[in-house]
């Protein structure tokens, strides 16, 4: 049984210019133990399907399936308060912005913590040993000291590491990953893809990484997903994606890569595809929240 | 006959960074020491990881901040701007594109205002002619007239770099500072402002710095590369010599560190997950 289920999923937002189709009929599986990664340009809708996963869209947004179910349980059927107990437990999130995505207002510890006490009622001494231990796993050099650190006075690179111990913090099913090293330099994207695939197969997570660099997906990742304009242009294990793309867009996408150069020009994408219809592209700046 | 637009010399630049009641005063060497130089038309790229003083250096090639020491030519002439202030005609020759296009246009100025600006304070020009200079400006640049009225909200990521870039062309400058231009945007939308600066490079004859952590990107469109780390250049040569021939340890992590994808390496990584 996979342990995430989508079939034909479809997100709309509400906007001035009528309804703008975020996602338009996405069908997506991962199997526990499974790297998927979700490629696509912004505004492919490829994070806004997962946050209807998570349940995390505003108000504004329609969410319609056929099927979406994690771990035999529906999640379209969930109420809110059901959902919550299994969101940031069995599936959690790491966003791109590090240092936004954590409360300046705590220490990284009590952050840690929070997660710990909601989810699995640990009292203050338990909580302290589980949250030294999970900066030791995502390599924090002397835990004890850094769980009374704001995260202004951590890196980029470590603030990242402080949200994927958040989110490992109750050994999660699945862990979806949405741009984790957008914003950091090469030599520290290094570190926390190896931490983060390191992870993911010492405990077995299924793992979702949406990624726009095409590098990330080729170090990373099993099977890919390439997602256009909220379509799923294809589907394939890693090797073939690389080897031998179907779509035009993967092509696009694999030929814009600054190493796969041709003289003195890159191709781009629009060079390989047609213009969107300026329908689409009115609805889409006017949706402006798209991505 | 090449003519070099700018040159550096030991470069140096140290922040002092103020102790409070119980903490002393200390001082920072953001860097330490760095040569350089670029000819016309060609294109610098200086990469290294976050902190390692790659900006503090674009910051002193623009003329923002004084170096603490070391000298600074650019077109030939020393420029102290520490000592003699900046003339009007520095200010036109070397312009900057920062990293965030989201951050570096006033949310309440329309795009056609953004770029008559740098005229308005710098030349006499009316506004008509400003107007044009703008259109003119705006075609070169892949926009169009229709977007001189809008805000920068209405735009996306590459629209708003691109007007970035035309911003930092309108007073016709000799030397272009980018600060990572492209690492903040897409894969299509990082090739599209590839294309246009290269374009712009050859139509204007236009000398390039070009600041940026991502290798492939560099080894597109540099000449000459320099490697920093911590404030020093570790290594620095033809983009040839230093893709080809890395000789700093540093420089031989970063090439590791960036992500490849190519078939082999995806075939060596599952061969390697099969056997774990």
């Amino acid at each position: 049984m996979p342990l995430l289920e989508i079939k034909n999923l479809t997100v709309s937002f509400d906007t001035a210019a009528g309804p703008f189709m975020a996602v338009q009929g996405i069908d997506l599986s991962v199997e526990p133990r499974e790297v998927l990664a979700i490629v696509g340009e912004s505004g492919s809708g490829k994070s806004v399907a997962m946050l209807a996963v998570m349940g995390l869209l505003p108000n504004t947004a329609t969410v319609r399936a056929d099927r979406m179910a994690f771990d035999g349980i529906d999640l379209l059927e969930l109420g809110p308060s059901e959902r919550r107990k299994i969101v940031g437990k069995d599936i959690s999130m790491i966003f791109q912005e590090p240092v936004a995505s954590l409360n300046p207002c705590f220490t990284v510890g009590f952050q840690i913590e929070e997660v710990l006490r909601f989810h699995m009622g640990m009292d203050r001494a338990q909580r302290r040993a589980r949250a030294i231990e999970l900066m030791k796993l995502v390599g924090i050099a002397d835990p004890e000291e850094r769980l009374g650190s704001f995260p202004h006075q951590m890196s980029g690179g470590q603030c990242q590491r402080v949200m994927i111990a958040i989110a490992i913090a109750c050994n999660p099913k699945l862990l979806i990953a949405d741009e984790p090293t957008t914003a950091l330099d090469v030599t520290i994207q290094k570190q926390i893809l190896d931490l983060l695939v390191g992870l993911q197969a010492k405990y077995g997570m299924g793992l979702i990484m949406i990624t726009h660099n095409m590098g990330v997906v080729a170090e990373t990742a099993d099977r890919v997903i390439v997602q256009y304009k909220g379509r799923k242009m294809e589907e394939a294990d890693v090797l073939s994606l690389f080897e031998s793309p179907k779509s035009n867009y993967t092509r696009a996408l694999l030929s814009a890569l600054p190493e796969n150069a041709v003289g003195d020009r890159l191709p781009t994408v629009s060079d390989m595809l047609f213009e969107p219809a300026p329908s689409v592209v009115a609805a889409r700046s006017a949706g402006g929240t798209a991505s | 006959m090449s003519v070099t637009v700018v040159e550096g010399k030991n470069i140096v630049r140290d922040y002092h960074v103020g102790g409070g009641l119980f903490r002393p005063s200390r001082t920072v060497h953001a860097v330490k020491g760095v040569s350089f130089s670029v000819d016309k038309g060609k294109t610098l790229a200086i990469v290294g990881e976050s902190g390692c003083g790659k900006s503090t250096l674009a910051r002193i090639i623009t003329l923002i901040d004084p170096a603490t020491s070391g000298e600074l030519f650019i077109d030939g002439k020393k420029v102290d701007i520490a000592r003699d202030g900046l003339s009007k005609e520095m200010r036109r020759k070397v312009q900057i594109v920062f990293q965030n296009p989201y951050g570096s246009l006033n949310p309440r100025q329309k795009i056609g205002d953004v770029l008559g600006e740098p005229l308005l304070i710098n030349t006499d020009s009316t506004a008509d002619e400003r107007r044009d200079l703008a259109m003119k400006m705006l075609k070169k640049v892949g926009l169009g007239p229709e977007h001189y009225n809008r805000y920068p909200h209405m735009f996306s990521g590459g629209q708003r770099q691109r007007i970035a870039i035309a911003r930092a062309l309108m007073l016709n400058p000799s030397l272009l500072v980018l600060d990572e231009p492209v690492s903040a945007l897409d894969l299509s939308v990082q090739a599209q402002v590839l294309n246009l600066l290269a374009d712009l490079q050859d139509e204007f004859q236009l000398t390039y710095v070009f600041i940026s952590h991502d290798l492939s990107v560099v080894r597109y469109i540099a000449d000459d590369v320099m490697v920093m780390y911590f404030g020093e250049a570790v290594e620095y040569g033809s983009r040839d010599e230093v893709f080809a021939d890395p000789k700093h340890s540093y420089t031989r992590t970063l090439f590791a560190a960036t992500p490849r994808a190519d078939v082999a390496s995806i075939k060596a990584r599952l061969a390697k997950k099969k056997a774990a």
